[in-house]
């Protein structure tokens, strides 16, 4: 009787994993397939992989799109973690009730849907373009501005810094730290571990935002990889192959940060609930 | 400014000197916030604040007018804000309770001590969260198409004679969005309720085998109250996120058949950037979503608060 239960168990969480991994699969067998055998079905690797790879960077702006991704994205997750982390720290070493007040109102921030800003934001940014050029729409300054700060990153730092050995911060003050200098030379590289789980989430949103980019980077050589895919998704005649292979590249990536930082991609994603 | 006023009148009493240090202390606290308060001032609660103003204003592009609540008025009679609601509400009260199921399921499975090739099937099933919203939609997209596997697969197994219409027809399009959410977001709440799980003293599963619970009394009698925090959590953020919902349907379906799959995110897209825009109009539905996050919050936590009773 419990053997039976033990190989039922197996049997459901066998089909959950294919489920979960069968588009994966379909979608490294057609970066090497052509599409006439994309639309086909095929299920069996083919020999097109290097072909693709040729059409895509003759046919679609491959690099471009990625060096403007990786730019917004790496820049919003440095200046995230500097700002994200200085407040959380601030909210919890210097806690006061006028704090708590102004902490709990930021987290209602998290509340507010995106579509309900994208408008004004629009707008201001077209203010904005009148009076600064170089950092109004259509400039990837613009794209990245707006997601540069969350409640989220800042409440995640704050759980974190509460486990945090308060007698460290002490011992740095006695040794003649500006109180500056304890975040920077003791708090930082005490942290790494939530630095970086924290910079994992806020390069995996960046990499992946969508709405937003889509409205305020017009011109096509300000595109970043989703704005490509989403484009070569909805052309009239795609060719299924370069497409796949796009979409390979730019999940290289994710998967890459989520296989070699596993234990901080979860504890990233965990921090809420701590 | 209020601050700035203390600072002085206390600077003028020297002898007060404690006084003086505590506020410095204070002021290099609220130095440490400010970037971020002021961050989040300005991309957040500002244009949070001007979305309402607009939202009772009314023109093409930059001509608008106050009209008074003659936008929201415009709500009720408007069928494709209707549809919209519509579809997004059916996406929430389908998908919402199916993920939370599955995920639920799965993590129990998984929590089991003497499973093997647990790291393996864990991670399996997490998988679908590394993908960017954008490149999975398109992947479905392929899939589901009138020739695509799915359709090939489901003939071949002869489950169907005919090829489903996945993204044409306006139910089974509808169906394809639910799927494709689905499989991205089960494994991520699986993950909340796996690490919940492990903190549940096995001892209490103990004393109820002895009991004589099975299974299933096991699962519905300590394991869903236990994780009851985890679950609200998980279902109030599925759902603001659901009622959110904008990449996956944009690139799935563009809200086609007609407006079967149409949500409010993408309706206010369409408003202020496909057809001659409406900025104040656009607002007012987007202040829809923020009216119908709120509802919709309560109602869970009044779920599960009468379920504490």
């Amino acid at each position: 009787m419990h053997k039976v239960n033990r190989i039922f168990i197996y049997i459901i969480l066998s089909i959950f994993t294919i489920v979960s991994i069968f588009p994966f699969i379909w979608m490294i067998v057609s970066a090497t397939n052509k599409s006439s055998d994309v639309t086909k079905g095929r299920l069996v690797p083919g020999t097109h992989l290097v072909e693709n790879f040729q059409n895509l960077i003759n046919s679609v702006d491959l690099v471009p799109a990625l060096t403007n991704s990786v730019i917004i994205s790496i820049s919003t997750t440095v200046l995230s973690l500097i700002i994200a982390s200085l407040a959380g720290y601030g909210f919890e070493i210097y806690r006061s009730k006028a704090k708590d007040v102004v902490f709990t109102i930021l987290l209602l921030s998290m509340m507010i849907p995106f579509a309900a800003m994208m408008i004004p934001l629009f707008r201001m940014f077209g203010t904005i373009s009148q009076m600064a050029p170089g950092i109004g729409i259509d400039t990837l300054t613009s794209a990245m501005l707006p997601s540069i700060t969350t409640a989220f990153l800042i409440f995640f730092f704050r759980q974190n810094t509460k486990m945090f050995p308060k007698e460290l911060l002490e011992a740095g003050r006695i040794d003649g730290l500006t109180e500056l200098g304890v975040f920077f030379r003791i708090f930082v590289p005490t942290m790494k571990t939530t630095y970086a789980a924290a910079a994992i989430i806020t390069f995996m949103a960046s990499w992946n935002n969508f709405l937003w980019p889509l409205v305020v980077l017009q011109s096509p050589e300000n595109h970043t990889i989703p704005l490509l895919i989403s484009n070569l998704g909805s052309s009239h005649s795609p060719d299924f192959g370069i497409i796949m292979t796009t979409i390979v590249i730019a999940t290289l990536p994710t998967a890459l940060i989520f296989f070699l930082l596993q234990k901080h991609f979860v504890a990233g994603m965990m921090g809420s609930v701590k | 400014m209020i601050q700035a006023t203390t600072k002085q009148s206390i600077e003028s009493k020297p002898r007060k000197y404690n006084n003086k240090l505590r506020l410095k202390n204070g002021l290099i606290g609220w130095s440490f916030i400010a970037i971020a308060t002021a961050m989040i001032g300005l991309f957040y609660f500002y244009p949070m604040a001007q979305a309402l103003i607009l939202s009772f204003q009314s023109g093409a592009g930059a001509n608008l007018q106050f009209v008074g609540f003659d936008n929201y008025l415009r709500l009720f009679t408007d069928p494709t804000f209707i549809a919209a609601v519509k579809n997004t509400v059916i996406y929430l009260i389908i998908q919402v309770p199916i993920m939370i199921i599955l995920a639920l399921l799965i993590s129990v499975l998984l929590n089991d001590k003497k499973l093997k090739l647990k790291g393996f099937f864990r991670t399996a099933i997490f998988l679908p969260c590394i993908t960017s919203l954008v490149a999975y939609s398109v992947v479905f997209k392929y899939l589901f198409g009138t020739d695509g596997i799915i359709n090939q697969l489901l003939i071949n197994v002869s489950l169907i004679s005919e090829p489903i219409q996945w993204l044409t027809d306006p139910f089974w399009a509808k169906v394809t969005i639910i799927i494709a959410i689905t499989w991205r977001w089960t494994g991520y709440n699986m993950i909340f309720y796996l690490s919940a799980l492990q903190n549940v003293d096995n001892s209490i599963y103990e004393a109820a085998k002895i009991d004589g619970a099975n299974a299933f009394q096991q699962f519905f009698k300590i394991t869903i109250p236990m994780l009851k925090p985890i679950i609200l959590f998980t279902s109030i953020t599925s759902t603001i996120g659901t009622l959110q919902l904008f990449d996956e349907v944009m690139n799935i379906t563009k809200g086609g058949p007609g407006n079967a799959t149409l949500t409010i995110s993408q309706y206010i897209y369409n408003l202020s950037f496909k057809y001659t825009p409406d900025f104040g109009y656009a607002a007012t539905v987007s202040y829809a979503i923020v009216i119908m996050i709120v509802i919709f919050s309560i109602i869970q936590f009044k779920v599960a608060g009468d379920k504490n009773a």
